[in-house]
């Protein structure tokens, strides 16, 4: 007992069966957040303690996550939740920071023009903010048993996972040839800059190399991603283990380039894609397929109302006044546009709460049913 | 019971009366924000503040001061509880936020009724068929007499005293709501159906009751019997509240009730119709309507029921200019004379016969011929 911080005894005590019935129905983490914001007993929650705007573009956060974050493998992404005009919305990005800082995570955001999360964490973002998190995700990590040789690529906003890559290894003393092949619009326009020369700097197995698209004459490769930049960075990629991510007219390039030579096995590639936008011009029906996830049901889609199309794939949803008053058919859309019967109005936000008996389908829809 | 028939409107009088009421209610969903999100997480940080102000101070109840500021405090976070976040944040008024603590089908309230059966009971069998008889469960939710049209039997000699019942074990009558008892009573359902229902309420009702009546008195130590009194006292206050609130919603003098045949097939404009005269609004301050829920704004709760209830206050200006234009009745008044005249029905009901003169009533309200046209109600577009 007396090896226990204080902390932790309270967490235990908060975390009690008694704390549980005392609490009923709302639970304990209701009561603890509205004092302290990123307790909870089971969720991720993490604390904004550092802001830091390196781009015109980007924002970078240290975050600080409560004791359910169980940590991450270098590459891997987490989901962020975060309210923004009243509504919370949740999005992908990678840890930039070392897998071996347990206590802080470092994220960094492209603000794009048209997105609703990024731009607000640009602009509003600051020490003490609290979002969500999930627990790390993703396959595109590096392996336990370090291979020999990396070559690390990345465009634009996809420097994250792999600026976390190369963090991880330095922390660690790798000793193993790296090299970091970086595609931005311009040297002011890439968001790890002045840490990735300390690092370069700093070990010699390290190599750094530019490609700038809009900026002729900087950067140590010319232009967009080549075979010929392999050569000018001294890489083999039948030797190193290669990680790729960033947009897909880059990926596109790398993915190529390594199906010549046979060599997809010694390749991996996480693509950043934006939530989709409205692909429909207004009232028509789009085509498109019905896929309820949890019963594992397809069906073609038609123009009537989900829940009227649920049903005839012999699904049996809860549901009730079928006018879109009770909500008690409202479940989780997972992808895909809708339409509102009543008004016309067309949504496409991913993981929303929808009226299936007021919403059909527009192209392919994903339910959690 | 004076029900004079209101005006006769047209189809297309309907029709127009529906699409102006369609549009404010667009119009303030794609106005929905930071407002709304700020206004119930502001609720919602007053009640558990008042919740965990009321319970500590109940806990050294045996003083006096205390006592009374406990039980007070306690009130009125159940009240805030049940009624401007409960109540409301069920019927997906929140939904939008898309965040789990104000979401529809996950939230539970601080009462023995389980939430799912609430949304059953209310969201859908009251908000869908509001004052038809036979279908809407709330009219006198099995065991009043609230209309001249429920035959009268001797049983209902007791109105007022189950009334009064009724108010003081509120919770408990709404957590049995859904079971509808009577209908087991008559046969036409089974007690082996109600099993998992019945489940379900003994395992809410029985986790509500021993917060409040074994483990916080408990944890007073010798103070218990003074803890125990305390939270009794607040959930008998928050009953005899909601009784009040919610009787006055649709059994006020000029409210209107229908029967199955004549809301058959009914257009949206009639279905608006339907809500305007079925329900009743009650005058008051910001803080009474808070208190209330807003659901002291019946109407326009029943005209949209899943728009953020703090704007109702806001909506209703316009919805009353909108129904005398269209010389549409709108029933108003202080909680004093609105939930006097429901006291009034209570006990005339308790007699055979209206209870009131001895002419036969005009049917409350009778809609135009049904036009021919047969659409479901909501798809309009």
């Amino acid at each position: 007992m007396f090896t226990q911080t204080p902390q932790r005894f309270a967490r235990r005590l908060l975390g009690s069966a008694l704390a549980d019935a005392l609490t009923t129905p709302h639970g304990i983490d209701r009561y603890v957040e509205l004092v302290r914001p990123a307790f909870s007993l089971h969720e991720v929650r993490a604390e904004v303690v550092a802001v830091r705007r390196a781009t015109a573009r980007s924002v970078t956060l240290a975050l600080r996550p409560n004791d359910n974050w169980e940590g991450f493998r270098a590459g891997q992404f987490v989901r962020l939740s975060t309210a923004v005009g009243g509504v919370r919305h949740t999005r992908c990005y990678s840890p930039a920071s070392s897998a071996h800082v347990g206590e802080l995570i470092e994220l960094t955001a492209h603000a794009q023009p048209d997105g609703v999360v990024s731009p607000f964490l640009r602009a509003s973002a600051r020490p003490g903010t609290v979002v969500s998190l999930s627990q790390a995700e993703g396959d595109f990590a590096l392996p336990d048993e370090r291979p020999d040789e990396l070559l690390l690529i990345s465009g634009g906003s996809g420097i994250t996972p792999v600026m976390s890559m190369l963090r991880t290894l330095c922390h660690e003393g790798y000793r193993g040839r790296v090299a970091f092949l970086h595609y931005a619009r311009d040297e002011h326009d890439v968001a790890y800059r002045r840490q990735l020369a300390e690092l370069a700097a700093g070990h010699a197995n390290v190599r750094l190399l530019y490609g700038y698209s809009r900026q002729s004459g900087a950067g140590e490769l010319h232009g967009r991603f080549e075979r010929a930049h392999l050569r000018a960075a001294e890489v083999d990629p039948a030797e190193a283990l290669t990680f790729a991510c960033g947009p897909t007219a880059l990926l596109d390039t790398v993915r190529e380039t390594w199906a010549d030579d046979g060599l997809e096995e010694r390749l991996h590639v996480e693509q950043f894609t934006a939530p989709a936008r409205a692909q429909v011009d207004g009232a028509g029906h789009v085509a498109g397929s019905l896929r309820f996830v949890r019963s594992g049901v397809e069906a073609a889609g038609t123009a009537a109302p989900l829940l009227e199309q649920a049903e005839a794939a012999g699904l049996t949803p809860q549901s009730g006044c079928r006018m879109g008053i009770c909500h008690t058919c409202t479940c989780r859309k997972l992808e895909g546009a809708v339409r509102d019967v009543r008004t016309g109005e067309i949504s496409t936000a991913p993981d929303e709460l929808i009226q299936i008996c007021v919403n059909a389908p527009v192209g392919d829809v994903t339910l959690d049913i | 019971m004076s029900t004079t028939s209101p005006p006769q409107l047209t189809p297309e009088q309907l029709d127009a009366f529906g699409r102006e009421l369609d549009a404010i209610r667009e119009r303030v969903i794609a106005d929905l924000g930071e407002r709304d999100a700020a206004y119930i997480r502001r609720i919602i940080k007053a009640q558990r503040g008042l919740e965990v102000g009321g319970r500590t101070l109940l806990e050294v109840g045996f003083l006096p001061p205390a006592w009374l500021a406990g039980t007070a405090a306690l009130s009125l976070s159940k009240i805030l509880d049940n009624m401007e976040i409960g109540h409301n944040v069920m019927h997906g008024q929140y939904d939008w936020m898309n965040d789990q603590a104000v979401n529809g089908q996950a939230f539970e309230w601080d009462s023995a009724c389980p939430s799912e059966q609430w949304r059953h009971s209310h969201n859908y069998m009251h908000h869908t068929h509001t004052n038809i008889l036979g279908k809407d469960r709330d009219i006198g939710y099995g065991v009043l007499r609230m209309s001249e049209d429920q035959r009268w039997h001797p049983y209902y000699l007791g109105n007022p005293l189950y009334a009064v019942l009724l108010a003081l074990f509120f919770q408990w009558g709404v957590a049995l709501h859904d079971l509808e008892v009577d209908r087991v009573a008559a046969g036409k359902s089974s007690w082996k159906d109600k099993a998992g229902m019945l489940q379900a309420i003994w395992k809410k009702g029985r986790r509500q009751a021993l917060k409040d009546y074994a483990l916080f008195p408990l944890l007073a130590g010798p103070g218990a019997p003074f803890t125990f009194a305390g939270n009794l006292t607040a959930n008998a206050v928050r009953n005899v509240w909601a009784f009040m609130i919610i009787f006055c919603g649709h059994f006020p003098e000029g409210t209107h009730e229908f029967t199955e045949e004549e809301t058959e097939g009914e257009t949206r404009g009639q279905w608006y119709v339907r809500q305007l005269l079925g329900s009743a609004n009650l005058t008051g301050s910001p803080l009474f309507h808070v208190m209330s829920g807003n659901l002291s704004h019946q109407i326009e709760h029943h005209l949209f029921p899943d728009l953020p209830a703090h704007r109702y206050a806001e909506l209703a200006v316009e919805v009353r200019a909108i129904c005398e234009r269209y010389g549409l009745p709108y029933n108003s008044g202080p909680l004093h004379k609105q939930f006097g005249s429901v006291v009034k029905k209570i006990v005339k009901l308790a007699l055979p016969g209206s209870g009131g003169g001895d002419e036969p009533q005009e049917p409350p309200v009778k809609f135009q011929p049904k036009a021919a046209r047969d659409e479901r109600v909501p798809v309009a577009a």
